[in-house]
């Protein structure tokens, strides 16, 4: 049974709960008064199908599919200005950023979208060196969508690449390495420990 | 000895060859001339920035941060950690205060990291260079240090998001923040408190993924930094600098403008205020030159 099935199945028709005990800060849920404060605050406003007041309503009323595959938490640019603003001091971006990583981590998230693609490479990209290389990070945006759209978007930017090596702030011979941390296999086995301790967790939790 | 000392976290933005590398550049000459010494944490690693989350969850994420604080904490005693990334501050900071809060997650985040054979306190202070600025230096000390007043420039400052919420400076408002332009004058430049985007977010990581929403955005930045007489804009944000200066030409082409629009680190504007010369404060690493800066700087 997919991870996604056995929450379906152990929650049943209490999505707030599976949203307190599983997602990060998720308990903060239930404090919302839906004073719509936050509602206003987003930089992307007018990108969002639902505002972080509208999540948090729907999440109340059992909307489980419309919340977890909805591309909203994935128009959040970690601003903190709900954070500042909200009367109730609900954690709000920590919040989409965990309802994000959750509806990702149960294959929810929708796959279209750049953003939950990006987050994914970053992290990739990071955790191969412990650092973040930015000539690739930039060249696997370009080449998302294939190879040849890669080329033209690569094209379209190329000036920009041209001038910010000319600026000394694009190394080119990152590709074949870059900066990285010595203790690769700490680190990496590190991030393992605490995959593995959530993981284990979210399991517990779905039976 | 120097005058003061700190552990510093650079952030991945800022190592040579990369995006921010003229912060750091300028950032070096700014501390020699403060007599600052930086002492960087040892094998320091990406904090996964505001972006790595929806892979990396949280305790990945609070294990990153802590692994930095844990070497921070063997290698610089005592020293508290300062970071010129608002991304690179936000995270570690943030880290540090969960795991304070929540004893469940310091004791996992612990497990995580003795697979690395790191053991983290967790009792050091995460700090952003801009409060050593402020709070350890103050600005009657930066201004008695002037050696070339920046006469005559009209600069805009954009504080932008992470460097001002949720933990900002102390003392200052989430929506006027007013130190870069008490800075500014300092420096005996012209400060533009009427600038209305200081805090406006110009899209973060989502430049990336979200370009055309980000780059609207962006483009208000600029626009009301002209509106406002300015003839450059200081910023102490690595991700904020890059994002409003190397969008310019795409920008003017998608809205018809005709920006061109100096981007700066508040670490250049000290540095040549200072009298250190263009290459010394990294201005040469600008690809909107700030001609008015290189003229005094020589
Ligand atoms: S600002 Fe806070 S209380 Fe108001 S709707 Fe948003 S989350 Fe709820
Ligand atoms: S942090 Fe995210 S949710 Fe909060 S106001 Fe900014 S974009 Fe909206
Ligand atoms: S915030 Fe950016 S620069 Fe700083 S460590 Fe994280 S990814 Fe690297
Ligand atoms: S203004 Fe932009 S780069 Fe700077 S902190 Fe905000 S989102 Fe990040």
């Amino acid at each position: 049974m997919s991870l996604n099935t056995a929450m379906v199945e152990k929650y049943r028709n209490n999505f707030i709960k599976e949203v307190a005990g599983n997602v990060e800060e998720g308990d903060w849920v239930r404090m919302c008064m839906q004073c719509g404060v936050c509602a206003g605050s987003c930089p992307l406003g007018d990108a969002w199908e639902h505002t972080p007041q509208e999540i948090f309503m729907l999440i109340r009323a059992n909307k489980r599919d419309e919340v977890l595959k909805s591309d909203s938490m994935w128009m959040c640019t970690s601003c903190y200005n709900c954070i500042v603003r909200c009367p109730r001091e609900l954690p709000i971006t920590h919040i989409m950023h965990g309802l994000a990583s959750y509806a990702k981590k149960l294959g929810l998230a929708p796959k279209e979208n750049p953003t939950q693609w990006f987050t994914e490479v970053f992290w990739e990209n990071m955790m191969k060196k412990g650092r973040v290389n930015e000539l690739k990070l930039g060249l696997s945006l370009y080449f998302k969508d294939g190879f040849a759209a890669g080329i033209k978007e690569a094209m379209a930017h190329q000036k920009l690449g041209m001038n910010m090596m000319k600026a000394k702030r694009m190394a080119p011979m990152e590709i074949l390495g870059g900066h990285g941390v010595n203790d690769l296999s700490g680190l990496q086995k590190m991030i393992k420990k605490a995959q593995d301790i959530e993981n284990e967790r979210l399991e517990a939790n779905a039976k | 000895m120097a005058k003061h000392e700190y552990s510093y976290y650079p952030g991945c933005s800022s190592q040579t060859g990369a995006s921010s590398s003229n912060l750091m550049r300028s950032v070096d000459t700014m501390c020699e001339e403060l007599d600052v010494k930086l002492n960087e944490i040892p094998d320091w690693n990406c904090c996964s920035a505001s972006i790595g989350y929806g892979k990396g969850s949280v305790l990945p994420r609070m294990s990153l941060s802590a692994r930095n604080i844990a070497l921070s904490e063997e290698h610089n005693p005592d020293q508290d950690i300062v970071a010129t990334c608002a991304a690179c501050w936000l995270s570690t900071k943030e880290a540090s205060e969960r795991l304070h809060e929540d004893e469940d997650m310091f004791k996992d985040v612990n497990t995580a990291l003795a697979e690395a054979n790191l053991k983290l306190n967790n009792k050091t202070p995460i700090r952003h260079m801009a409060e050593v600025l402020i709070e350890d230096i103050g600005f009657d000390a930066l201004k008695e240090g002037v050696k070339k007043p920046l006469e005559g420039i009209k600069i805009a400052g954009y504080v932008g998001c992470q460097t001002n919420r949720p933990f900002g400076i102390a003392g200052e408002s989430f929506e006027n923040p007013m130190y870069l332009d008490h800075l500014v004058d300092a420096l005996g430049g012209d400060s533009l408190p009427t600038y209305e985007k200081k805090v406006q977010c110009c899209g973060g990581a989502l430049a990336f993924s979200e370009p055309e929403k980000s780059q609207e955005m962006i483009h208000g930045i600029i626009e009301a930094a002209y509106d406002n007489g300015a003839d450059m804009i200081v910023t102490p944000c690595p991700l904020c600098q890059a994002n409003v200066e190397i969008y310019q030409d795409e920008i003017n082409a998608k809205f018809g403008s005709k920006f061109e629009m100096p981007v700066v680190y508040y670490s250049q504007l000290i540095s040549v205020a200072y009298g250190r010369n263009s290459k010394d404060a990294a201005l040469d690493g600008q690809l909107v030159k700030a001609k008015k800066l290189e003229d005094i700087a020589g």
